[in-house]
């Protein structure tokens, strides 16, 4: 490089000296231009060089990430404060407003000694329902479910403990709990498919049969869902007559059948059997064969035996529930009552024998058909049977009524969030003889704070 | 008599012979059944409970879920409450005490990677928010390396007749890992910087990892659909600043990546999301080849 620079100062000096000829000239310019083309030359190595040092170095650096990925980073450590062990809570805000044609508080034709909670007329302020679960120990979970009724007043709904470890599929809870017969009746108020429950929950069940009792349950170790279980209870709920003695006053077992078909389809089947002692069951304006004004207030007690199947199928194309799904559910229960009626305690006071059979069903629809809509469709019906009445009261008491009840619901219903829904119900309600109904309902349902997973 | 006593042996040891592969193992996602058949799992041993066209924040807890985790030995969940909605039910259910949280039988990924978009202030107006961060961490597989070997000394942990071969298949992995990880980051320098548009927010490690600068999502917010306005705002939005690409999971509804992709002539890269998105990603290697190409090709 020196000795160019040097050759290159030597010739130029002279030129401004001296005049030079033409044949010097050119053999300069020859030599300017062989210099020039060999610096280009030189100076091309050198980028090419540099070129290559930098895609080294980037493949190097790729190699040995700069990322974490060496060490475990420490798991980070909860935060310690007075308010860690604090139980998860929940609210439900939930109200309604029903438009109806008749009275409410008329029960289904056939069904006067049965329970009765119907949805009520106007504006109305549901059950607000305030949950509260958590871990007790290694062993035991507690759940509580109190429901704030409207007019004041807390009632509770759920009061049970999981113990949880028994192992080898088994799970036994105690305390106040929805019990595990048919599908629905575990289902919390809050996600009902719609406003009301079926006339037959509502006759059979007063709404939910919910126990003061155990319950326990195995799983079967078997790759198709199989589950069994069985209950002791107070008899505390319909048709249970709330028994304060030593003993149980209420029994159910049930099975569970489960599985999925491919990805799309899931279901399970179930079938239950509800028995318990009633004692001094009373009803009040039941009508009778003399037509007495507002009816007459009569006693049973004898026997309840009710048998139940259901079952419930799901589809969402891939599984995948989030856009559209579908939802197929019913259930049909049969009651056996058989024992003492007396009627018109009040007056008359007649006591016979008397024992009914009576049944009903539902069958439900709802389907997801974009994000946050559904629709649903439900229909169903209830079979009062003809009663054997002892021959006291073969003229007093009503032993064939020759009425099916039956109602058919729609709903639509929208889901801003998995937190908050929206619904309109519309029903065509012929449950009473001579008295149809067409029934109006819009409702929302609104979950605050901790939201637990649902069940199936 | 010897007869006898042959088979007294043969009962003997099959009874005390530890069992080949006596682990069955409970995967909640795709990826994380990949990552046990890739630590010498087999797959027969492995059940996932939800597949890559399933949204991952709604599964429901069905049947066939409680039934499996019954005799399962581990389960491999995301965690970060990923499985909220689904998971205590089918634990509580199942009345498998080995795999309630805390036990060893309890693995949950999130506890293993530094976790993203930890949220600030917690409150449901925000949307569907994760306490723990975003639970989405599959899509950096730098994410994997410390999870393989964590679940990889769980494994032999619970399972110790085997332990030298989870071992083995995790030191294989880790180093077919690396080398892929640098061949996609090869592959994916052209996405350096790039800016993109994300359906839900699903992709931050993704973006973490290959340097895309995600300017906004369709939805309004995490966990809810893309409504008309927030798209139509967001239309105006992309005039002052431009997207290049749109990214949307394969499980997540079409329609809202397809209007914004027509009025705002953006590429919409339909990424697998997690192993079984599409045909391609058949395996944790083929999710990401799949994932690199999909993105590169977008970008063209």
């Amino acid at each position: 490089m020196l000795k160019h620079a040097s050759l290159l100062a030597a010739l130029l000096v002279p030129l401004s000296a001296h005049a030079t000829d033409d044949e010097d000239l050119r053999a300069i310019r020859a030599e300017l231009k062989q210099l020039k083309s060999h610096y280009e030359q030189r100076l091309n190595e050198l980028e090419q060089r540099l070129q290559q040092a930098e895609a080294r170095a980037q493949q190097l650096e790729a190699a040995s990430p700069a990322s974490p990925v060496v060490a475990l980073p420490p798991p980070a450590a909860p935060v310690a404060n007075e308010n860690a062990f604090n139980p998860a809570v929940s609210l439900i805000l939930a109200g309604s407003y029903g438009n109806l044609q008749r009275d409410p508080a008329l029960p289904p034709t056939g069904f006067a000694m049965a329970a009765h909670t119907p949805p009520s007329q106007g504006f109305n302020l549901g059950e607000s329902e305030l949950g509260i679960s958590a871990s007790i120990d290694p062993q035991f979970r507690g759940v509580a479910t109190m429901a704030l009724a409207a007019a004041g007043g807390v009632t509770v709904e759920n009061a049970y403990i999981d113990h949880s470890g028994l192992a080898d599929g088994l799970n036994l809870r105690f305390g106040r709990f929805f019990s595990g017969l048919g599908y629905l009746n575990e289902v919390h108020a809050h996600a009902w498919d719609f406003v009301d429950q079926p006339l037959v929950y509502r006759s059979f069940w007063n709404n939910q049969l919910g126990e003061d009792g155990v319950q326990l349950k195995w799983l079967a170790p078997t790759d198709t869902f199989l589950e069994l279980g069985a209950e002791l209870g107070r008899g505390r709920g319909f048709p249970g007559s709330d028994r304060a003695k030593n003993g149980t006053g209420s029994s159910v077992v049930f099975a569970h059948l489960g599985d999925d078909f491919g990805s799309d389809h899931n279901w399970r089947l179930g079938a239950s059997l509800h028995q318990t002692r009633r004692a001094n069951a009373a009803s009040s304006a039941v009508p009778d064969l003399l037509g007495t004004a507002g009816g007459v207030s009569n006693a049973f007690s004898g026997d309840s035996r009710t048998a139940g199947l259901d079952f419930v199928w799901k589809y969402a194309p891939n599984g995948n529930i989030a856009d559209t799904n579908f939802k197929l559910q019913g259930e049909y229960f049969q009651r056996r009552e058989s024992g003492l009626l007396t009627y018109d305690t009040l007056a008359a006071n007649v006591t016979d024998s008397y024992a009914v059979s009576q049944s009903g069903w539902y069958l439900q629809g709802v389907w997801q058909f974009v994000p946050h809509w559904r629709a649903g469709l439900r229909y169903d019906q209830l079979a009062p049977d003809v009663a054997q009445v002892g021959a006291l009261n073969a003229t007093n008491v009503i032993a064939n009524y020759g009425y099916t009840p039956r109602r058919s619901s729609v709903m639509l219903d929208y889901s801003p969030s998995e937190f908050s829904r929206l619904r309109l119900q519309l029903a065509q309600d012929q449950s009473r003889l001579g008295l149809p109904d067409n029934q109006l309902f819009i409702q929302y349902i609104m979950s605050l704070g901790a939201h637990g997973a649902h069940r199936f | 008599m010897r007869n006898l006593f042959a088979g007294l042996l043969f009962v003997a040891a099959t009874l005390f012979a530890p069992a080949a592969y006596s682990l069955n193992l409970f995967a909640c996602e795709p990826e994380w059944a990949a990552l046990a058949q890739e630590l010498g799992v087999p797959p027969a041993n492995i059940y996932t409970a939800t597949n890559a066209q399933q949204d991952p924040h709604r599964i429901e807890a069905r049947p066939s879920l409680i039934a499996r985790a019954r005799r399962a030995d581990l389960l491999v969940c995301t965690g970060a409450e990923l499985e909220l909605a689904w998971l205590p039910v089918v634990l509580r259910e199942s009345g498998n005490v080995a795999l309630t949280p805390g036990k060893p039988g309890h693995f949950e990924a999130a506890s293993y990677v530094s976790m993203l978009e930890i949220p600030t202030r917690l409150d449901r107006a925000d949307g569907d928010v994760h306490p723990g961060g975003n639970p989405h961490l599959q899509l950096d597989p730098r994410n994997f390396l410390p999870i393989a070997q964590a679940l990889a000394q769980r494994l032999s942990e619970l399972d110790p007749a085997n332990a030298a071969s989870y071992q083995q298949h995790q030191t294989v992995f880790r180093q077919n890992w690396q080398a892929a990880i640098a061949r996609w980051e090869r592959q994916a320098a052209p996405l350096r910087g790039v800016p993109v548009l994300v359906q839900h927010k699903a992709f931050p490690y993704l973006e973490n990892w290959l340097g895309l600068k995600e300017i906004a999502a369709l939805e309004p917010k995490p966990g809810l659909e893309p409504s008309a306005a927030h798209l139509s705002q967001l239309l105006a939005q992309l005039q002052q600043r431009p997207a290049k690409l749109l990214l949307r999971a394969a499980y997540q509804n079409p329609k809202p990546a397809e209007w914004m992709s027509q009025h705002a002539q953006l590429a919409v890269a339909v990424l697998p999301f997690t192993v079984g998105g599409n045909e391609a990603a058949k395996d944790l290697y083929g999710l990401f080849d799949d994932t690199v190409a999909r993105l590169l090709t977008g970008l063209k």
